[in-house]
């Protein structure tokens, strides 16, 4: 059979990045040592992990509402009621995914129809681009930069705003750069969508994970922004939970019934042990938090004096767990750099590049290592550019 | 004195941290970073540093047992004659005085099983405050002081992901 004439081209024509190629060697490799993976070293606490093997003994094995357990929608509720000052009603104003990227995408069918156009910041997490093209709509990109510490600014959204304009992804704390938004810098956001019908899908997965005083802020907290902003959260970085997986999105009742529509006929429900887990998480796993995000700190700032040190200057990151050094004074490519590295010293790192075109000249680096980890991988990384 | 808990956590963790990793990952300054451990040192709250080591890997002989001793405790000093007597051999790796169904309990460590028995039957046994001994040889270790030996750890995560 000619499957291509089959298959649907808009799927067929999302490039399988790359990256795949380059992924694919590092994990044949031996004696690698990594910093590539976007994922927690630590394990799932272990009373959370209790809470769901005890819901397994119980026999809580059947599907949930749709909209997930009520149970758990009101600890989220209340969770986002304690660390953002936002208010949503557990009833319709909260759906519970799989993960953060189900919302991700749910957020994104419910909004755009063929068109409209999507903006979406970059460098920034891959998914948004493809899920954009298979809803019929077109990726805008904004370009953020170095020199405005990867934030973006009122002025390149306002350029990029047309009357096609649905929607504006808002990826804070950022993977892979690091960057966060501080209130005022969303404030200049708000200014600029306030009057307009653009909805921002404001992607909070790594929330919990900002550094220093810097607390993170929702952009739905900003005056006149609820109405207008899907907030998207989930267990996966914020209590080392990626294999459970499990998220949400809270926003406007209209969208959210939407959400919760393409949710229940792709998904059903999210999976029922997760969101036991998720419950005990939300009640008493603060503690947990603010111990994995000291030990991510301690390790941030070991990794970025190391390439700061070794003359790949690398931007202060302040949330998530990547930094972003930029190699540009190597005289490589993105990707040529990360290959080199990895043949030569068998160290695995990211080329910015693979988060979009603006992250090219600079490499994502993961401190979701041991400290121990991080110094033998800093330590290749310095004979590497010696040779260089 | 005041106690720096993150860096000593971080030095318990690993000793060999220079002062200038240790002040960078504390967001301090170096010289602040030399002057808290050498307070520590002399006052005590840190002893020393050691390395953990796998003696299996190497070719040196190497048992340790735990020894449950029951003693008579004597009037006025109790246990604490006894026990301090106890930790000057230098076959005696730690001493601690216990709750429960025993009172002290002696980790002996020597070349061979022959050894640290003789250890026991000859200087632990012989006491006079001491009713009764039980030793339990360690037949394979898997973690010690935080630190897994039994194999090397692997990272299920895989080597990228975006």
């Amino acid at each position: 059979m000619d499957y291509n004439s089959i298959l649907n081209p808009t799927v067929v024509g999302i490039k399988p990045s790359g990256i795949r190629k380059f992924f694919d060697i590092a994990e044949e490799m031996e004696d690698v040592i990594s910093l590539g993976v976007g994922e927690p070293d630590f394990l799932t606490p272990f009373h959370i992990r209790r809470a769901g093997i005890e819901s397994l003994e119980e026999g809580k094995t059947r599907y949930t509402s749709n909209w997930g357990l009520k149970e758990l929608r009101s600890e989220i509720a209340k969770y986002m009621e304690r660390k953002y000052q936002l208010t949503y009603d557990p009833a319709d104003e909260i759906l519970v995914t799989v993960g953060g990227s189900e919302a991700i995408d749910g957020a994104i069918r419910a909004l755009v129809q063929p068109g409209d156009e999507v903006l979406i910041v970059q460098p920034s997490f891959v998914c948004y681009e493809p899920i954009t093209r298979l809803a019929g709509g077109v990726p805008v990109i904004l370009e953020t930069k170095a020199e405005d510490d990867f934030r973006l600014t009122p002025e390149a959204l306002a350029a990029k705003i047309t009357p096609k304009t649905k929607a504006l992804i808002l990826p804070f704390p950022c993977n892979p750069t690091g960057a966060v938004m501080r209130r005022q810098h969303l404030e200049a956001i708000a200014q600029v969508l306030r009057g307009t019908d653009v909805m921002v899908i404001s992607d909070e997965i790594y929330a919990e994970l900002t550094y220093g005083d810097v607390r993170h802020v929702s952009i739905a907290s900003i005056e006149g922004m609820q109405e207008r902003t899907v907030v998207i959260g989930g267990f996966s970085k914020t209590y080392s939970m990626t294999g459970w997986r499990l998220g949400y999105a809270c926003g406007p009742a209209p969208i959210l019934q939407q959400m919760t529509k393409i949710h229940q006929f792709a998904i059903m429900s999210a999976p029922t042990t997760s969101q036991y887990a998720a419950i005990e998480a939300l009640r008493n796993g603060d503690g947990d938090i603010r111990k994995m995000a000291e030990e991510y700190d301690m390790r941030r700032r070991y990794i970025v004096d190391g390439f700061n040190k070794l003359g790949l200057s690398c931007f202060e990151p302040e949330g998530a767990f990547y930094c972003f050094p930029c190699i540009k004074s190597t005289g490589l490519s993105s990707e040529a750099f990360c290959e080199k590295l990895l043949y030569d010293e068998r160290v695995a790192i990211v080329p910015g590049n693979a988060f979009g075109d603006s992250g090219e000249g600079f490499v994502r680096v993961s401190y979701c290592y041991s400290l121990k980890h991080l110094q033998q991988a800093l330590g290749r990384i310095a004979r590497f550019l010696e040779k260089l | 004195m005041e106690v720096n808990y993150k860096l000593l956590n971080l030095l318990s963790e690993h000793a060999r941290y220079s002062d200038r990793e240790l002040a960078v990952m504390l967001g301090m300054t170096e010289e602040e970073v030399k002057r808290q451990i050498a307070e520590m040192e002399n006052e005590g709250v840190i002893r020393v540093y050691k390395a953990v080591v796998d003696w299996e890997r190497t070719d040196r002989p190497y048992v340790s047992a735990i020894i449950e001793l029951k003693v008579i405790p004597q009037p006025d000093s109790g246990f604490e004659d006894v026990a301090r007597r106890i930790m000057k051999f230098d076959e005696v790796e730690s001493v601690y005085l216990m709750s429960g169904g025993y009172d002290l309990c002696v980790i002996v460590t020597g070349k061979t099983f022959q050894e640290v028995s003789m250890f026991v039957a000859k200087r632990l046994a012989t006491m006079a405050e001491v009713t009764s001994t039980a030793t339990h040889f360690v037949l394979r270790r898997y973690k010690e002081l935080n630190v897994q030996l039994c194999d090397t750890e692997s990272d299920d995560r895989g080597t990228m992901s975006l």
